[in-house]
């Protein structure tokens, strides 16, 4: 205790005094904080309990029975993989004004948005979540996806899915942070301004195959850093930056007059 | 301080450079060009190395594209590739892919060369437009050195011209849109719009010639032109010497710098190894223009981010900014593509002309046809400095407007709006940047004034016994005053009267009064540079001119006569 | 006090800014800046230590260079991303530190140890001396005179038209062979057809009306057989012929381009872009608004195309379709005007 008297003016003090206290408040409230609520779970998804949630979370925008308001359209017929998309990226449930619904922290767990996809699939024929088999893109051709992913998909999300930008303030996301499952079912239900692509257009097999192409481009650029795979605006930006920034700075180094 | 000296009759050659100097002295006479050159002089600044980036990044371009031409095959004929990377592995597509493709992964060092080549390409343009920024705003394109900044820019073109062929070469989706929107542009051109598109591409587009005909153009024409123009450009650069900044001793009639065997010649050759040492960095550590990422050219897929290098920006950007209404039906139902021509044909053109004529209208307006060693600072030139400014932010506004989609992703902004702000931006941004220039310059000036004839404050404070209290000022060494006075502030042109003696009107007036006017756009608002007998009156002023000078109030100056001139 | 050297006097400006500045009252050129020594040049030690650093740069250029020889012959490309990239990164980085080496050596050097001395060379006048001048003016009078050529004002025309005409031997047939077959009246033309098949792109899968649901999009090429997709021909007709297929709300849907082209809310449109021809492709399903990447031309699909924003003219080309018996959709005729970006006689 003597030591630590002996240092109560130097200079690191407050610093660490400052630490400590955040430590202690920080392990106080972890303690001591009500837990979040907890669902009533049950193993397999409750077409009741999604009902619940519906009601509480979706029906203001969308209706008492999902048959749509002004505000939101109709979910009868969306299918279950439309809901499990939406709500695991936690665009859904939407709560803020903006050209579209963006991707944020969701706020329902597995197996809350299991029950609300069950709901919503029980209230009319629609798409499916697609089995795990179904997009594991270990087992699709990368060369096929690529053929078909540029062809259907660059345009708007850029050549490696890096995303692009719509009209009007919207914006074809990013994908490399995207599920392979939620590739296969934005695919299939066509979220927002992307369009459908059902299993006719894209079939299931190719659907894989895009998944695999995805999957590939998670290994980052054979040339090094990708720079975030914009293309030539960024590849210009970092040429001036650092290109030129560093012979400039040579050329003043070997300009200046040696002391 | 010494002057070059003749050295005294050559001893007989011992050393074997000695032996092999004299054989060919011998034989070619190459002693009196060695005599002009060992010991030229150079004047040293870190300025003067900015054409050194241009010259330095094509010579890396040059030996790099060796490399790549040894593997590199033009063919449009379509292939099977096989092999890497996964993406591309059993995909039907032209040679000149498949070689591109061959080369980046099957060839150890390929992809870095590859790099190496795209990212020299880039830094060559940006090195001219650095040198050529400097050029402009230190009057170094003054008589004699006019026909150098003429060659200077067609060098430029020239370098775009280079890029561009180079990343179309390997055929991918990317520079294939740019072929078909370079296509698109071309068949705007009346009357022989059409007929211009068979000729560049054989036929119709894409056809089967259009790749091997841009690696003749690539590794043959441009880079002799390139050669060519740049040896004009150097030998010019000998020839009438180096300019150098104003400073003490420095004259329109001398140079004053470092001799060119053995210290300029070192910091140039070190100066190489920086910049392709800097290359081969960026080569081997950023991936750039990743053409498996777009594949091989179809007329079908497009990607978000479609851009070509940020050389052309400027002409996206136009094509971007221009409202499609202005298409119009000539009558004879012959279209004219307004719409593509103004951004396309025009825009450039006018910026382009701007850069070739620039050297003959300043010596016009200025009446000037002394030669000019000695450069500006670009404060002493306000009109021109602002002028070039302006020309920037056009250029750099239509290069930001060719990126829009990236400024909506980054920025969470409607490309919609991006659009009409840029479309707003591009008239009133270089208006704005002109006039803030100038005001700046001329501020800059007025502060050298302020120097010159106050000196600088040293923050001591002295209190005289009467209660009057000063700063003191220390006044400026010699160097640093003629550094602030040595400048002449340009007047307008005057003109000889509209008649002559006997009341008959002049013929050529009208001519003479347009270019006068012009000539005050230029010279009106200037500073003039202090004298010694302004310096003498401000000291005269004594201790009042420690405190707030009167000289606050710019109209009024006490003693001294007109300092400025203002509209 | 002007310099007229224009013999015909219209150079009559005055202009004071020409050389001499009137005022006189000018300060005094104070000479070149006093020369200071660099620590090297007045202390040994300091000269010894940059040696020393010189010496390990040039060292550290040598020990770059084996090492990015090493990284040539030890890390193989395996054809695979990571494989490839150490490969490049290690032989870049070593490639950079032999050359780093060299510069900062040089640079360093020539900085620090070479002699700082400054000095002044005298520039001569950029033009020939007078008696240069005159003599050359001399000498091309006597040449002119040598050859006659002022007395033979016939000689003079017909050298120049000889002159003149000559490269047409070479440059007619260069450019008219560069061109092809000139034949432009090809822009008009596509592969599509009566009873032609609306296929997939790439995999070229015939469509079926029923595959399309409400907010699909396809891409379309015309049905032909897969050998005949693997010819450069097939690229340039391809170039023409690629579609648009949207399925709307027939309620959303206003208006086609072409009378009767659509079919129960299946539009096909072209894919080229009319403003410079880029593939128009980014079809947004809520607004069906057709967006095209390159220049951000929107066209909106429920009113026959027509241009809502950007540097477009003219509204997208539409392909007439219907089914045929086996329900797959047909195209019903060529497209009606040539497709892609206008030029001069696209209405002829």
């Amino acid at each position: 205790m003597k030591a630590l008297a002996a240092r109560r003016h130097h200079r690191f003090a407050p610093v660490v005094l400052l630490l400590l206290a955040l430590l202690v408040t920080g392990g106080v409230y972890a303690a001591l904080a009500p837990s979040p609520a907890q669902a009533d779970t049950a193993s397999t998804a409750d077409i009741e309990t999604g009902k619940k949630l519906f009601q509480a979370n979706c029906a203001t925008c969308h209706g008492p029975n999902a048959e749509g308001t002004t505000e939101a359209p109709s979910l009868v017929g969306v299918g279950a993989a439309a809901v499990d998309f939406q709500v695991s990226t936690g665009r859904m449930p939407m709560q803020m004004n903006g050209p579209q619904a963006e991707a944020k922290p969701r706020q329902m767990d597995e197996e809350q948005t299991a029950a609300l996809a069950a709901y919503v699939a029980s209230l009319g024929a629609g798409p499916a979540i697609p089995t795990d088999e179904q997009v594991d893109g270990s087992k699709g051709d990368p060369a096929n996806g690529m053929a078909l992913f540029r062809t259907n998909c660059a345009m708007c999300h850029n050549a490696v899915g890096a995303g692009g930008a719509l009209s009007e303030g919207k914006f074809a996301p990013p994908l490399f942070d995207t599920s392979e499952r939620n590739v296969y079912q934005a695919m299939l239900t066509g979220p927002q301004s992307m369009p459908v692509f059902n299993d006719a257009n894209i079939t299931p097999d190719e659907k894989r195959d895009i998944i695999a192409f995805l999957d590939e481009q998670k290994q980052g650029s054979a040339g090094g850093l990708t720079l975030g795979s914009l293309g030539p605006v960024s590849e210009g930006l970092w040429a001036w930056i650092i290109g030129i920034g560093l012979i400039i700075g040579g050329a003043v180094w070997i300009g200046a007059k040696s002391s | 301080m010494s002057t070059t000296t003749t050295p005294p009759t050559a001893a007989e050659p011992t050393t074997a450079i000695g032996k092999t100097a004299d054989y060919l002295d011998q034989r070619t006479k190459v002693g009196v060009l060695a005599k002009q050159l060992v010991r030229k002089v150079f004047p040293d600044h870190w300025s003067f190395m900015l054409g050194e980036i241009a010259l330095f990044s094509f010579v890396v371009l040059l030996i790099s594209g060796v490399f790549l031409a040894m593997f590199f095959d033009p063919s449009m004929a379509l292939v099977t590739h096989h092999g890497a990377p996964a993406t591309m592995d059993g995909q039907l597509m032209s040679t000149a892919f498949s070689s591109t493709l061959n080369m980046s992964f099957e060839v150890r060092g390929g992809l870095l060369m590859r790099q190496i080549h795209h990212w020299s390409a880039l830094i060559f343009v940006a090195g001219i437009v650095v040198h050529m920024m400097r050029v402009f705003f230190t009057g170094a394109f003054r008589k004699p050195r006019e026909l150098n900044w003429l060659v200077g820019t067609l060098l430029l073109i020239l370098s775009l011209l280079a890029g561009f062929s180079g990343y179309s070469l390997p055929d991918d989706v990317l520079s294939g849109n740019g072929l078909r929107i370079t296509d698109g542009v071309v068949k705007s051109i009346p009357i022989i719009g059409s007929y211009l598109s068979y000729f560049i591409f054989g036929g119709e587009f894409p056809g089967e010639h259009i790749i091997p005909r841009l690696f003749t153009v690539h590794i043959l024409l441009v880079p002799a032109l390139i050669l060519a123009l740049v040896g004009v450009h150097l030998f010019l650069m000998v020839l009438n010497k180096h300019t150098q900044y104003p400073g003490g001793g420095r004259t329109d009639n001398n140079v004053v710098g470092y001799p060119a065997v053995p210290a300029f010649a070192t910091k140039m050759g070190g100066n190489f190894f920086i910049i392709f040492g800097v290359l081969a960095l960026m080569g081997g550590t950023m991936a750039i223009n990743n053409v498996w990422n777009y594949g091989p050219y179809d007329p079908s897929p497009v990607s978000a981010g479609a851009q070509p290098d940020w050389y052309m920006l400027f002409l996206e950007g136009s094509l971007r900014l221009m409202p499609g209404q202005a298409e119009i039906v000539t009558w004879g139902d012959y279209t004219l593509s307004l719409n593509i021509l103004v951004p396309a044909v025009i825009i450039p053109g006018l910026l382009f002309t701007f850069l070739f004529v620039y050297p003959f209208v300043e010596a016009k307006v200025t009446g000037d046809h002394r030669e000019h060693h000695v450069l500006d600072r670009p404060r002493n030139v306000p009109t021109r400095t602002g002028l070039g400014v302006a020309f920037l932010t056009a250029f750099i506004i239509l290069a930001l407007a060719g990126s829009n989609d990236l400024i909506a992703t980054h920025f969470a902004l409607s490309i919609n709006t991006i659009t009409w702000v840029f479309r707003i931006l591009f008239f009133v941004g270089p208006v704005f940047a002109f006039w803030v220039t100038k005001r700046i310059c001329l501020g800059l000036q007025r502060k050298d004034r302020e120097l010159v004839l106050h000196g600088h404050e040293t923050g001591r404070i002295v209190r005289f016994a009467n209660g009057e209290y000063i700063e003191v000022h220390r006044p400026l060494d010699e160097q640093e005053r003629w550094l602030r006075v040595n400048y002449e502030a340009r007047r307008p042109l005057e003109i000889e009267p509209a008649t002559d003696a006997r009341g008959v009107k002049r013929k050529g007036y009208k001519k003479d009064k347009r270019w006068q006017k012009l000539s005050r756009f230029f010279y009106e608002d200037r500073v003039e540079p202090v004298t010694p007998a302004e310096l003498a009156a401000a000291h005269a002023h004594g201790e009042h001119d420690e405190l707030e000078p009167a000289h606050d109030t710019p109209e009024l100056v006490s003693g001294s006569g007109n300092v400025e001139r203002e509209h | 006090m002007s310099e007229n050297q224009n013999p015909q006097g219209r150079d009559l400006t005055r202009h004071d800014g020409d050389g001499s500045v009137a005022q006189t009252d000018r300060f005094a050129d104070p000479g070149v800046p006093e020369h200071h020594p660099r620590l090297a040049d007045t202390d040994p030690k300091a000269a010894k230590r940059n040696e020393r650093i010189i010496a390990i740069l040039f060292a550290v250029s040598c020990l770059g260079t084996i090492g990015s020889i090493v990284a040539y012959f030890a890390v193989r490309p395996d054809g695979t991303t990571p494989g490839v990239r150490l490969s490049t990164v290690l032989l870049g980085v070593a490639i950079a530190i032999s050359l780093f080496g060299i510069g900062f050596a040089a640079v360093h050097w020539a900085k620090t140890l070479m002699s700082g001395k400054e000095y002044i060379e005298e520039r001569h006048s950029s033009s020939s001396s007078e008696e240069v001048r005159g003599v050359v003016q001399q000498q091309f009078k006597d040449g002119l005179e040598d050859s006659g050529i002022a007395r033979r004002p016939v000689l003079k025309g017909a050298v120049v038209s000889a002159l003149a005409l000559f490269p047409l031997t070479i440059a007619v047939p260069l450019v008219s062979s560069v061109g092809g077959d000139w034949n432009v009246g090809k822009f008009r033309h596509t592969l599509w057809k009566k009873g032609v098949r609306l296929a997939y792109d790439p995999s070229g899968r015939p469509i079926k009306a029923s595959d399309l649901t409400v907010g699909s999009v396809a891409h379309v090429i015309p049905d032909v057989p897969a050998e005949e997709r693997e010819s450069h021909e097939w690229i340039t007709e391809k170039a023409k012929a690629v579609v648009l297929l949207v399925r709307m709300d027939p309620r959303d849907h206003k208006r086609d381009h072409r009378e009767g082209a659509s079919y129960d809310g299946i539009v096909a449109y072209s894919k080229i872009c009319t403003h410079v021809g880029c593939p128009v492709a980014l079809y947004e399903q809520q607004t069906h608004h057709l967006l095209c990447p390159c220049h951000q031309s929107t066209f909106d699909m429920t009113d026959g195309a027509k241009v809502v924003f950007g540097p477009a003219k003219r509204p997208l080309p539409q392909l007439p379709i219907t089914v045929d018996d086996e329900g797959y959709l047909v195209a019903e005729d060529d497209f009606n005007e040539p497709i892609g970006p206008s030029y001069w006689e696209r209405l002829k």
